[in-house]
């Protein structure tokens, strides 16, 4: 048996437990009532009705994954601030409040120092237009 | 230990009686508690998402006067229950080149990520599932699944439209997840706890004790939240993934039946857990103006309230896709990283300075000289 401060995460097992659940018994009923009468022109990929070239899975705008490396540097700051988010009020009722916010604004800071850094780039901008890149290297 | 629907019950007489019953099965008794309210909410959630389905239909056609849905019941009102028959009665196809075993489990990453966000979800002082102490830590996170699921869903296909919506939607729903953080941090910095039982208690029931109008740093995180929100549960004017006049359905276009119902349901009942936390972070929850109780009979006057704000907001969900036009790839990047997040990180940094310089007071305490 679990310990009893695993209590409180019991509905969250619940809940994915039901989401499943849910899932399987609407495929269950589906694959009673629906009917059956597979073709191959059915299975092909829906391309506007024309016969499919080649497969989807091929190369890639990098931009995507870019905005991934962005998204995985912020993500990981606010993490990082969220305890110090919650105690916040705490430390500020102990008369601790402008020091925490000193320290506060100083990871801030390197946080509003890479969007700087990123936008400078020019790697927040969706298209990266090369003139752009080029025009800044001949100054 | 944290709150839940369990340890509300047990204050109550009647909880010893059950208690006795149950005997040395003390964990089995919870189990059964919990499992009654989940199936409570879920089926609550299902009707609400099936409901709105409905309610777009209908609220587009009053926008657009036109008539809408009103052949299925009163008023058109069992549509949905029509709609899911239809779609359990339908053929299940899948592409033959697709990775079979993605492709089953896209729509149920969707489903759980959105599932186990209702279990921190406060509908009333009593009746949250769960207080987890990292409510809403926990919910930001689990709700990234939903993300996952998009992107598998596109990517399992193996159809172009699929793909380019599965890329679309990841790298939109990872990018709008950090103004909506950011904003959510300064609730937190705020609240002082990350708990939904903390942060809906140290609001109030009246508008001027509510977060919205704590300061005006917050009135503006309001707002980054709810356009971030939107555009992470993929709603128009940013659903681009499903975007119907440039990529046929977007990452679900492959999907066909049951499967597709649930991709639909996920994203309804999303929409309404995103209405809800807006709703019980800056609204003020489920308080009820001038009183500060947790009695039984309160409950369902707190949940009428919380259900109220919270299918406002949902409405306006609406409203907002049926009025703006779709934006642009990116436009939508632009507005995310050069507008929103630099605007929430403003708010964060204003609240905090907030904190200090005014011991936390709101607004309407320094006017008026609250405690």
């Amino acid at each position: 048996m679990l310990p009893a401060q695993f209590d409180g995460l019991m509905p969250v097992v619940i809940f994915m437990a039901l989401a499943i659940l849910l899932f399987v018994g609407g495929h269950f009923l589906s694959v009673l009532l629906a009917p059956k009468k597979p073709s191959l022109l059915k299975s092909t990929p829906y391309e506007c009705g024309e016969q499919p070239v080649g497969s989807a899975w091929s190369m890639f705008n990098v931009r995507f994954y870019v905005v991934g490396l962005i998204f995985i540097i912020f993500d990981v700051e606010s993490v990082l601030m969220f305890p110090v988010a919650s105690i916040f009020k705490e430390l500020n009722q102990m008369g601790q409040g402008t020091y925490a916010l000193l320290i506060f604004l100083s990871f801030i800071s390197v946080l509003i120092e890479g969007i700087a850094y990123c936008w400078r780039k020019g790697d927040l901008d969706w298209v990266k237009s090369f003139q752009a890149s080029l025009k800044k290297e001949t100054k | 230990m944290n709150q839940t629907v369990v340890s509300y019950l047990a204050q109550y007489e009647f909880f010893d009686f059950l208690v006795n019953l149950f005997g040395k099965n003390q964990s089995l008794l919870s189990f059964l508690i919990y499992l009654i309210f989940a199936l409570l909410i879920v089926g609550m959630c299902a009707t609400i998402g099936g409901l709105g389905t409905y309610a777009e239909r209908k609220i587009s056609a009053d926008i657009q006067a036109r008539i809408g849905p009103n052949r299925v019941g009163p008023y058109g009102l069992l549509q949905f229950l029509a709609d899911g028959v239809k779609m359990i009665v339908k053929e299940d196809v899948m592409p033959f080149s697709a990775d079979k075993m993605l492709f089953y489990l896209a729509p149920i990453l969707c489903l759980v990520g959105v599932f186990a966000t209702l279990a921190v979800l406060p509908f009333a002082g009593g009746f949250i599932m769960t207080d987890l102490n990292v409510g809403i830590f926990y919910l930001v996170a689990i709700s990234s699944l939903v993300g996952v699921g998009v992107f598998l869903g596109g990517y399992a296909s193996n159809s172009k439209w699929s793909m380019l919506g599965g890329m679309r939607g990841a790298s939109q729903i990872i990018s709008y997840e950090i103004p909506v953080t950011i904003s959510i941090l300064a609730i937190t910095l705020l609240a002082g706890g990350m708990g939904f039982g903390t942060i809906v208690g140290s609001q109030g029931g009246l508008p001027h004790q509510w977060f919205l109008l704590h300061n005006p740093f917050a009135f503006i995180a309001f707002f980054v939240y709810f356009v971030g929100a939107l555009a992470e549960t993929n709603r128009a004017p940013f659903d681009l993934p499903e975007a119907e006049s440039e990529l046929v359905s977007g990452y679900h276009t492959e999907y066909t039946g049951m499967r597709f119902g649930f991709f639909a349901l996920a994203e309804y009942i999303e929409v309404f857990v995103v209405c809800g936390v807006a709703a019980a972070l800056f609204l003020g929850g489920y308080n009820i103006p001038g009183l500060k109780l947790d009695l039984l009979p309160l409950q369902a006057v707190q949940f009428t309230v919380f259900m109220t704000k919270t299918l406002a907001l949902y409405y306006v969900v609406i409203w907002v896709r049926w009025t703006f036009p779709r934006l642009r790839v990116d436009q939508l990047m632009s507005i995310c990283w050069k507008y929103l997040t630099p605007i929430s990180i403003f708010n964060l940094v204003g609240c905090a300075i907030w904190m200090v310089a005014f011991n936390g007071k709101s607004i309407a305490d320094i006017i008026f000289g609250g405690h």
